[in-house]
C-alpha cells in the first residue's frame, strides 16, 4: 500500500482529477453541486499526496508521454510550485464550499464545470516546465475566468468580461510571440534546457520584453491594472474571490519562474523598474481603494495595491526577499478570498455593498465582520498575521541591500491599507436604524470566510514550515536570483 | 535577406498592425478582428522560423504549436463574439464604456 | 519517430510527443462552448423554409464533407490531416445543415449532445489513465499499440471538435425545452 502511495504520480493526478470532475459535472448537471464538492475534496487529497511525496523524496519531475524534455513535456514540482498548489487547494476548497450555497441551480450547472476547468488550468500551470504548455494553460485559465465573470449577467459584468477577454488575449499573444522567438533561438521550449542554453541576442531581449509585458498585463501591475477592478468587482462573489486570490497570482508565478530560471542575468537591471512600478501600484491602489464607495470595488483596488508589494522583491533579488514576497502572496490569497466572501455575505444580507450604508452589520453578522477584520489585519501586515511575516522579510531584505526606500513604501502602503480597512469596519459599527429588509446568510458562507481569514492570520504563527518547504529543489538559486 | 526572414518579419508586421488596430478602434468587432490579425502574425512567425534551412523538411514542432494556437484562437473568438452580442443586447452599444463618444 | 505510431511528423508531435498540449487545448474548446452557453440561448432562425438551391446543395455537400472528414482523419497518420482538420470539415457539414434549418431532434439535445461533446477529452483521459496504470507514465503509448490508440483518440476528438464548433456557430445554448 505504502509503495503505491510513494510511486503514485500525484503531480499528474492533481491535473487530471479536476479535469475529470469538470467533465462529470458537465455530463450530470443535476448533481453538479455534490459532484463538484467531491471533485474539490479529491483535488485536496491529491495535493496532500504530492506534498508528502515532495517532502519525502525531494523535487519531482514527470515526463508526460515518457519522452522527456527536448521532445515531450515535463511536469516539475519543487517547493515553490508545491506551496502555490497547496495555497490553491486551500482557497479552492473554501471557494467550493462557499459556492455550494451561493448559486441558484441555473447558474450552478455552469459554474461548477467552469470552476473545475479553471482549477485544472491553475494546477497544470503551476506544474508545467514547458513555456509553450504554459501558454495553453494560460489560455485555459483566461477563457474560463472570462466565462465565470460573465455569469453575473448584468451590463457591468458583461462589459468587464469583454474587456478582460481582450486584455487577456493581448497578454497571451505577446507571451506566445516571445515563446516563438525563444524556440527559434534555442530549439526548445523546456525551461531547464532554455536555462542551460541561454545566450544573449537581440531576439532573446525581444522575447524577454514581450513575455514580461504580456505577463505583467495579466498580473495587472500598475499602469496595466485598468481592467482588474471592474472585472473583479462585477463578477459573482465566489468568482471575485478566486480571481483576486488565485488567477492574478498565476501569471505572476510564470513571470517569477522565467525571471529566476530562464531570463538572462542582465535582466536584473529591469528589476529596479519593476520595483518602481510595484511601489507606484502600492500607493495608487491604496489611494484608489480609499476613494471607493462600493465595498467590492474597494477590495478589488486593494488587490492592485497588494500585487504591487510582490514586485518589490525584484530589485532586491535575494532569496529572503523572494520568500517574503511569496509569503505575502500566500497570505494575501487567503485574506483576499475571505474579504470577498465577507463582502458577499454583506451583499446578500443587505442587498447592496455601499460602504456608507453598512449600518449595524456588526451586530447582525458578527462572524462576517470578524472575518473581514481578521483578513484586514493580514492585508495591513499587522503581527501576528502571515502578511506581517511577508512584509517583515521584505523590509529586512531592503535594509540588507541598502535600498531603504522600499521600506518606506512598505510602511506607507500599510498605512493606506489600514485607512481603507478601518473605513469599512468603522461604518459597519455605526449605530443606525435598520431601514432595509435583511435576508438570511447561510452559516456555511459565514464560516468559510472566517476560517480562511483565520488561516491568513495563523500563517504568521506557523511560518517556519512553509518557508522550509520553499527550499525544496532550490528554486531561488539560479538565474537573476543574486 | 532570405525568404524565411521575410516571412518572419511579415508576421511581426501583422502583429504590430493588429496591436495598432486593437488600440485605435473602438468597435468591439474590430478589436476582435485585430486580435485575430495579431494571432495570425504570431502563427506566421512560428511557422516561418520552423523552416530553418530552405529545402530541408521543416521542423514539425512549430506546426503543431500553430494548430494548437489556431484552436485556441477559434475558441477565444467564438466566446468573444458571443460576449459582444450580449454586450450589445444589454447596453445597446458595441463599445467598451471608456470608449463611448467623448 | 519510428516508435511514435504515425509517420506524419505533425500528428506525431500533436498526439504523441506533445499530446498533453492537445489534451488541454480540447479543454479550451469545451470551456469556450460552456462560456457561450452560459450567456444565453441560441437565436431562433428567422427563415422557416430555406431556398431550394441551398437544400439541394446541402444534399450534395454534406455527404461529401462527411466522407472527406473520415478521409482526413484516416490519412492524418502519414500525410497532412488529422483530428482538427477532420473536425473542422465535420463542423462545416453541421453548419450547412443548421443553415438549411435542419436542426437536430430535440431528444438528442440533452445528455447525448453533452456526451458527444466530452467524448474527445474523455477518450484522451481514459487512454492516458489506463496507460498510467499499466506503465506508470501518463500517455506513454506502448510502441506496438501507439498507432491504434492515436487513431482511437483522434476519432473521438474529431467527433467532439466537429460538434463543438457547430454548436459554437449557434452562439448560444440549445434548450431542449425552449
Amino acid at each position: 500500500m505504502e509503495v503505491a502511495v510513494e510511486n503514485m504520480p500525484w503531480g499528474v493526478m492533481v491535473i487530471l482529477l479536476p479535469l475529470a470532475g469538470a467533465l462529470v459535472c458537465f455530463l450530470w448537471p443535476r448533481r453538479s453541486v455534490p459532484l463538484g464538492l467531491l471533485g474539490a475534496l479529491g483535488v485536496v487529497a491529491c495535493v496532500t499526496g504530492l506534498c508528502w511525496q515532495v517532502v519525502e523524496q525531494g523535487a519531482q519531475r514527470y515526463t508526460v508521454g515518457g519522452w522527456g524534455a527536448p521532445l515531450g513535456i515535463d511536469l516539475y514540482a519543487d517547493g515553490l510550485s508545491l506551496l502555490m498548489l497547496m495555497m490553491t487547494a486551500v482557497v479552492g476548497l473554501g471557494i467550493s464550499i462557499y459556492s455550494s450555497g451561493y448559486f441558484e441551480h441555473k447558474t450552478a450547472v455552469v459554474f461548477w464545470p467552469l470552476w473545475l476547468f479553471l482549477w485544472t488550468a491553475l494546477n497544470a500551470l503551476l506544474l508545467s516546465a514547458d513555456i509553450f504548455n504554459l501558454y495553453v494553460t494560460l489560455e485555459l485559465l483566461g477563457l474560463s475566468a472570462v466565462a465565470l465573470v460573465a455569469l453575473a449577467g448584468g451590463a457591468d459584468a458583461l462589459t468587464a468580461a469583454m474587456r478582460y477577454l481582450l486584455v487577456g488575449l493581448l497578454g497571451s499573444l505577446c507571451y506566445l510571440l516571445g515563446v516563438a522567438l525563444l524556440y527559434h533561438s534555442f530549439g526548445s521550449v523546456d525551461i531547464a534546457i532554455l536555462a542551460e542554453r541561454m545566450e544573449l541576442s537581440p531576439a532573446v531581449w525581444a522575447a524577454v520584453g514581450l513575455m514580461s509585458a504580456g505577463l505583467l498585463l495579466k498580473t495587472a501591475l500598475f499602469p496595466l491594472h485598468f481592467w482588474l477592478p471592474p472585472a473583479h468587482a462585477s463578477a459573482p462573489v465566489p468568482v471575485s474571490a478566486l480571481l483576486s486570490a488565485l488567477v492574478v497570482m498565476a501569471s505572476f508565478y510564470i513571470l517569477l519562474r522565467l525571471w529566476l530560471e530562464v531570463f538572462p542575468p542582465g535582466a536584473a537591471a529591469a528589476g529596479q523598474l519593476l520595483g518602481l512600478l510595484g511601489a507606484t501600484a502600492v500607493l495608487w491602489g491604496g489611494i484608489q481603494a480609499l476613494r471607493q464607495t462600493r465595498l467590492k470595488l474597494l477590495i478589488a483596488y486593494s488587490t492592485v495595491a497588494q500585487m504591487g508589494y510582490l514586485f518589490l522583491a525584484f530589485p532586491l533579488g535575494t532569496s529572503f526577499a523572494w520568500k517574503g514576497a511569496l509569503y505575502l502572496l500566500l497570505s494575501h490569497a487567503m485574506a483576499k478570498a475571505a474579504m470577498f466572501m465577507a463582502a458577499g455575505n454583506i451583499l446578500r444580507f443587505g442587498g447592496h455593498d455601499r460602504i456608507a450604508d453598512l449600518d449595524r452589520v456588526a451586530q447582525r453578522l458578527p462572524l462576517t465582520l470578524a472575518a473581514f477584520s481578521l483578513a484586514g489585519i493580514s492585508i495591513m501586515g499587522l503581527p501576528p498575521s502571515g502578511g506581517f511575516i511577508g512584509k517583515w522579510m521584505l523590509l529586512d531584505a531592503a535594509f540588507y541591500r541598502g535600498q531603504w526606500w522600499w521600506a518606506l513604501i512598505l510602511i506607507m502602503g500599510g498605512l493606506l491599507t489600514a485607512a481603507y480597512v478601518f473605513k469599512v469596519v468603522g461604518y459597519a459599527f455605526t449605530q443606525a436604524e435598520v431601514t432595509h429588509e435583511a435576508s438570511r446568510v447561510p452559516a456555511g458562507m459565514e464560516w468559510t470566510a472566517l476560517v480562511l481569514a483565520l488561516a491568513a492570520v495563523l500563517l504568521g504563527l506557523f511560518a517556519p514550515w512553509p518557508l522550509a518547504l520553499l527550499d525544496i529543489g532550490f528554486p531561488f538559486s539560479g538565474g537573476c536570483a543574486e | 535577406m532570405n525568404s524565411i526572414l521575410l516571412y518572419a518579419l511579415a508576421g511581426v508586421g501583422l502583429f504590430t498592425l493588429g496591436l495598432y488596430a486593437l488600440i485605435v478602434h473602438a468597435h468591439l468587432l474590430r478589436k476582435i478582428l485585430a486580435i485575430n490579425v495579431m494571432g495570425s502574425g504570431v502563427f506566421l512567425v512560428l511557422v516561418s522560423l520552423g523552416g530553418r534551412t530552405p529545402g530541408a523538411s521543416p521542423d514539425p514542432v512549430p506546426h503543431a504549436m500553430v494548430i494548437t494556437g489556431i484552436v485556441v484562437a477559434v475558441s477565444a473568438t467564438a466566446l468573444a463574439l458571443a460576449l459582444m452580442l450580449r454586450v450589445q443586447a444589454k447596453t445597446g452599444q458595441t463599445l467598451l464604456p471608456e470608449e463611448r463618444l467623448e | 519517430m519510428e516508435t511514435s505510431g504515425v509517420s506524419n511528423p505533425v500528428t506525431a508531435v500533436l498526439l504523441n510527443f506533445r499530446g498533453y498540449d492537445t489534451l488541454l487545448e480540447m479543454a479550451v474548446l469545451l470551456v469556450a462552448l460552456l462560456g457561450v452557453w452560459s450567456l444565453g440561448s441560441a437565436a431562433v432562425y428567422r427563415r422557416s423554409n430555406p431556398e431550394p438551391v441551398l437544400l439541394s446543395l446541402v444534399g450534395v455537400l454534406v455527404p461529401m464533407l462527411l466522407l472527406m472528414a473520415g478521409y482526413l482523419l484516416w490519412v492524418g497518420a502519414d500525410a497532412p490531416g488529422g483530428a482538427f482538420q477532420a473536425g473542422s470539415v465535420l463542423a462545416a457539414a453541421g453548419i450547412l445543415m443548421l443553415l438549411a434549418c435542419k436542426r437536430p431532434p430535440v431528444q438528442l439535445l440533452g445528455w447525448s449532445l453533452r456526451l458527444v461533446l466530452v467524448l474527445g477529452l474523455g477518450a484522451f483521459i481514459a487512454v492516458g489513465v489506463s496507460l498510467l496504470s499499466a506503465s506508470g507514465m501518463f500517455l506513454q503509448y506502448p510502441p506496438g499499440l501507439a498507432g491504434a490508440l492515436i487513431l482511437f483518440i483522434e476519432a473521438a476528438a474529431t467527433l467532439s471538435i466537429g460538434v463543438t464548433l457547430a454548436a459554437l456557430f449557434l452562439g448560444g445554448r440549445l434548450d431542449p425545452d425552449a
